[in-house]
């Protein structure tokens, strides 16, 4: 109970500093729509086109998106050693890191409920037709982006080069998160329900998501604290 | 008493490879479809085993450091990965070559070949990494955590791609098929025997590049203390 307190209080800190500054905001949306637009440029894809890599086209925006938000996350604690006095606080590393990342969650889920209806009006999609299942898969992709994001940017916030290491770290260990979620999404984007056969991609992408955050949890700890 | 080691290994090592090499290039026939090209199967598939066998070690040596701190399972644990990497370069490559005779071309987004293609970018951005932290223990630690992620990341691609398109061919060794005989016994035979070959080919690698890690280490803890004296 202690654990989740604290890491309420750490999401409602970082909320609270990007509501106020609205830096990651701003950037990764505008970044968003600019991605969303170039990919316009570059396929010209027709409305048959679009159902069939729709998907991967918002994923691919969404996991640019999230490596900005998540960059930010602990890179944000590193002026005024912030960071050293939150790991001497009494919240433990745990819930540091899970405060983080529901925090990068929240922001991360927010920009993609704005760019759905852009990437709608650009590419001409009614992606609403099956409305809840896209909130979920979109919902449990975003957790394994918050998640792995915020335990590597953790890890990769004192170094060098810090902006190249964590995508290169962060995208190959999400490819089963993201192949998931493009291919579910790909189905729920022509209003059809997830089929039978499909139900794989969504377990592997809940077993991604309880593997990475079990694992994250475990060992936030040992990368915090120095 | 390392060194008369690596040499007791590259003894049985060396005369094994060209032993092998031999018998393959002369010894096994042809197979039926594929013609002599097939053969570069048997160091393909020795070399992916060779690198999961690496990849295993490191990280047994990670949680090792993660749990007792002790900088020697640091050194096993990357001198492993890349003598790893260069095992899974191998099998990719050789792979990409069967692929460009057999397929026509030399990349498919076939399962196995994504698979390991991603395998090998987890761990090389594992030694990305450890080139951008300077302090050892910190280098230690965060590498040890990253090949934890990694075997992990690395087991559930595997999961996920399986469902995915696939071209390469199934497993033909018969502990994979479950005792199905799929290829000639003289032909996997050859499998196990470059398998060990190579085997012990990577453990000489990582003793070598284990001795180059701890000379380093003493190098580097001998510029510090020439720093702090200074």
């Amino acid at each position: 109970m202690t654990t989740l307190r604290h890491a309420a209080a750490i999401a409602r800190k970082d909320l609270r500093s990007e509501f106020r500054t609205k830096e990651s905001i701003n950037s990764t949306l505008s970044f968003s729509v600019v991605i969303l637009l170039l990919f316009s440029f570059a396929f010209d894809p027709s409305p048959d086109m679009i159902v069939e890599f729709g998907g991967g086209l918002l994923w691919m925006v969404f996991a640019f998106a999230g490596a900005l938000i998540v960059n930010r996350s602990f890179a944000r604690e590193l002026p005024n050693d912030c960071i050293d006095v939150l790991v001497s606080s009494p919240a433990s590393g745990a819930s540091l890191f899970l405060g983080k990342a529901v925090a990068a969650f929240v922001l991360l889920f927010g920009i993609e409920c704005i760019c759905l209806p852009v990437f709608g009006i650009f590419y001409n999609i009614t992606w609403w037709r099956s409305l809840g299942g896209l909130m979920g898969v979109l919902a449990l992709g975003t957790w394994a982006l918050a998640c792995a994001g915020t335990f590597f940017s953790a890890l990769t916030m004192n170094l060098r080069l810090r902006e190249l290491m964590l995508p290169m770290l962060l995208y190959p260990m999400l490819i089963p998160a993201l192949l998931s979620a493009m291919m579910l999404t790909n189905t729920l984007l022509t209003g059809q329900p997830i089929p039978s056969d499909f139900t794989v991609w969504l377990r592997i992408l809940i077993g991604f998501n309880i593997m990475f955050t079990t694992l994250s949890l475990y060992l936030a700890e040992t990368i915090l604290v120095r | 008493m390392r060194t008369k080691l690596i040499l007791a290994l590259g003894a049985v090592a060396g005369p094994l490879l060209l032993r092998n090499l031999y018998v393959i290039m002369f010894g096994v026939p042809d197979e039926m479809e594929q013609g002599p090209i097939y053969r570069i199967f048997y160091y393909h598939l020795p070399a992916f085993l060779t690198a999961a066998a690496c990849y295993f070690g490191a990280l047994v040596a990670s949680v090792l450091y993660l749990a007792k701190k002790d900088q020697k399972y640091d050194a096993f644990a990357v001198s492993a990965t890349e003598t790893g990497l260069a095992f899974a370069a191998v099998n990719l490559i050789t792979g990409m070559i069967w692929g460009r005779i057999i397929w026509g071309i030399w990349w498919a987004w076939d399962p196995r070949l994504t698979w390991a293609l991603i395998c090998w970018l987890v761990y090389f951005g594992y030694l990305m990494l450890r080139t951008a932290i300077d302090d050892p223990t910190e280098r230690a630690k965060n590498s040890a955590v990253l090949s934890v992620f990694a075997s992990a990341s690395v087991a559930v691609t595997w999961k996920a791609i399986e469902w995915w398109r696939t071209q390469h061919p199934g497993p033909v060794l018969s502990i994979r098929t479950g005792g199905v005989q799929k290829i000639d016994p003289m032909m996997e035979n050859m499998i196990y025997m470059n398998t060990l070959a190579l085997l012990l080919l990577a453990a000489i690698f990582v003793l070598v590049r284990l001795r180059q890690e701890e000379v380093q280490r003493e190098i580097d803890g001998l510029r510090r203390y020439a720093h702090a004296m200074n």
